[in-house]
């Protein structure tokens, strides 16, 4: 399977193939992630705007290509996230669950081994994951949140930057067709 | 089916995974009271279906309650209705009862003080024809009624029996066109009353050097040997001056107040003309309830001494008819009034009553009609109010 590096959409039903991870890359990597969420910041504060299980969503859904797929990544890892945090069971996964379904979508539809397409969709899956998180605050649990929109746009591009990084990694854990 | 969920598995699965986080989110969410969110949205959920289910249901309800009460109001309304009509015509039915007990008083009074013997009478019917004036009254030859007899009121003259049957009479009103009677006034000018046929009478043949005055009252003056003499007419209405005789218009007292019951005067007495019309005259009193203040005024009893000096005269004059054998207010045709000449001197022997003379109506005139007379008609005359105390 070659990829082209001039061309963002895909031109054929073999380009588009999904690429297959093992299983205990499925399983290991989303726990890492959730690990590094709730763990490095305690040691390393500056950390906690890394949206590590985001972004591993977003990985697994653009890569794997099929929406099930990443709606359900999703929905796990955004369920373990919520377990995990304050938050009510639900707004993680609910959010996570659209990220990994419109993720999946995106990458049917494109060319996601771009770098500058990795780091187009994992700021703008940022944005879409705080704005819906903010939406659902509001509207489900009634909390006063703000939207920090610069801030968001901030971190939107550092947590990308990030994303192309880990995105690079985590395509070494591949399998090889 | 099977095909359409296999074509939007993807958006269906997605949905489903939302639907479960949401229930998820719901159970395990709270809001800052420490109420599950699940119970928040589903009470926000429901609300808004329950209250426009509660208003469409209010609003039915509430629209045929209305309606049902309505239609309640309606027949309620005409109960009601009903019930005040009924209530109406029993306040009517009272206020003609009344009515009727305040005239039969004052026919009461006005007979008992009156000269004449009088007959009470209702007035049951008219008679027919759109132009004649005429009533039916509920006694006849039987109760002593004979055709041409004067019929009156307290209030003036109502006219005279035009035809006498065994249990009615019909009586002629002085409105009437073809009614006459003779008639004068308190200044001596005489004339014959004439119906018209309208509400007013007029008085023909009234001298032009005769003095009448408009609300001057006019009296029976006698001379139709029907009404006896001093029974009030009316009051002049107009007096147009006219060669040989003024044309005066009189208004009739005895109709005003209706015609219900009357008085048939079965044999009239001659009296003067009043002093007084007949709504100027003394009002009645009566008697205070026992055990009233000594100091209160008490009505002067005839006879009593101590009375005015009226009252004194009165019980004189009564005495020395009473002495003569005079019954007054029975006063039998041709009967011979009381000689007053003799008050003050030792009472004669009675003296015995006449049989078979002239009626007084018929006759002339006395020329001294005794003062207790004179006084009760001018008191009685009025109606209910005149009567002497």
């Amino acid at each position: 399977m070659t990829y082209s590096g001039d061309r963002l959409l895909l031109s054929s039903q073999r380009e588009g193939q999904e690429s297959r991870f093992r299983g205990w890359v499925l399983v290991v990597v989303p726990l890492l992630a959730l690990l590094f969420q709730v763990y490095v910041p305690l040691f390393f504060q500056f950390l906690g705007f890394l949206e590590m299980p985001l972004l591993v969503v977003l990985y697994f859904a653009i890569m794997r290509r099929t929406q099930i797929s990443g709606l359900m990544i999703g929905a796990l890892v955004g369920l373990a996230q919520d377990s995990l945090s304050k938050n009510p069971l639900g707004m993680f996964g609910i959010d996570k669950t659209l990220v990994g379904y419109f993720a999946a979508s995106v990458g049917m539809k494109i060319d996601v081994e771009n770098g500058m397409v990795r780091l187009l969709l994992c700021f703008l899956f940022y944005a879409f994951h705080q704005f819906f998180y903010w939406v659902m605050a509001r509207a489900l649990l009634s909390q006063q949140v703000a939207l920090d929109l610069p801030r968001t746009a901030a971190l939107g591009l550092l947590n990308a930057i990030v994303g192309v990084a880990l995105f690079a990694f985590l395509d070494k854990l591949r399998e090889r067709a | 089916m099977e095909s359409l969920l296999n074509r939007y598995r993807n958006i269906t699965v997605l949905l489903l995974v939302i639907m479960a986080q949401l229930v998820l989110l719901a159970v395990s969410a709270k809001n800052d009271q420490d109420v599950r969110m699940i119970r928040v949205w589903t009470v926000t959920a429901v609300t808004p279906l329950a209250r426009i289910i509660e208003g469409v249901r209010g609003g039915g309800s509430g629209f045929l309650h209305n309606y049902v009460l309505l239609h309640d109001t309606s027949a309620e309304n005409k109960k009601l209705q009903a019930e005040v009509d009924k209530l109406r015509l029993e306040n009517t039915f009272l206020k003609n009862e009344l009515n009727t007990a305040e005239r039969a008083k004052a026919l009461q009074v006005f007979q008992a003080h009156s000269p004449s013997k009088m007959l009470g009478a209702t007035i049951f019917g008219i008679g027919a024809g759109s132009n004649a004036k005429v009533v039916l009254a509920d006694r006849g030859t039987v109760n002593g009624v004979q055709r041409g007899m004067a019929v009156v009121t307290p209030d003036g003259i109502v006219g005279k029996v035009v035809a006498a049957y065994p249990m009615a009479s019909q009586v002629q009103l002085i409105t009437d066109p073809e009614f006459a009677a003779g008639v004068m006034t308190k200044g001596g000018a005489r004339g014959t009353l004439k119906g018209q046929g309208t509400p007013q009478c007029r008085i023909d043949y009234v001298p032009f050097e005769d003095k009448v005055d408009v609300g001057e009252w006019v009296y029976t003056s006698g001379d139709d040997r029907i009404f006896p003499r001093g029974f009030a007419v009316g009051q002049v209405r107009s007096v147009r001056a006219a060669q040989p005789f003024k044309e005066v218009m009189v208004e009739p007292s005895g109709l005003q107040r209706g015609l219900e019951d009357v008085l048939i005067i079965v044999e009239g007495v001659h009296q003067d003309i009043p002093d007084t019309p007949p709504g100027l005259q003394p009002v009645y009193l009566a008697p205070p309830p026992p055990g009233a203040a000594p100091n209160s005024v008490q009505p002067v009893q005839p006879g009593n001494p101590g009375g005015t000096e009226a009252d004194r005269l009165e019980s004189a004059y009564k005495a020395l008819g009473q002495a003569q054998g005079h019954d007054f207010g029975d006063n039998r045709p041709g009967e011979k009034p009381p000689d007053y000449t003799k008050l003050g001197q030792p009472a004669a022997p009675p003296a015995p009553k006449a049989d078979g003379a002239v009626p007084p109506a018929t006759g002339a005139p006395p020329k001294n009609p005794p003062p207790d007379a004179v006084r009760r008609s001018n008191q009685a005359g009025g109606g209910p109010g005149g009567q002497v105390p």
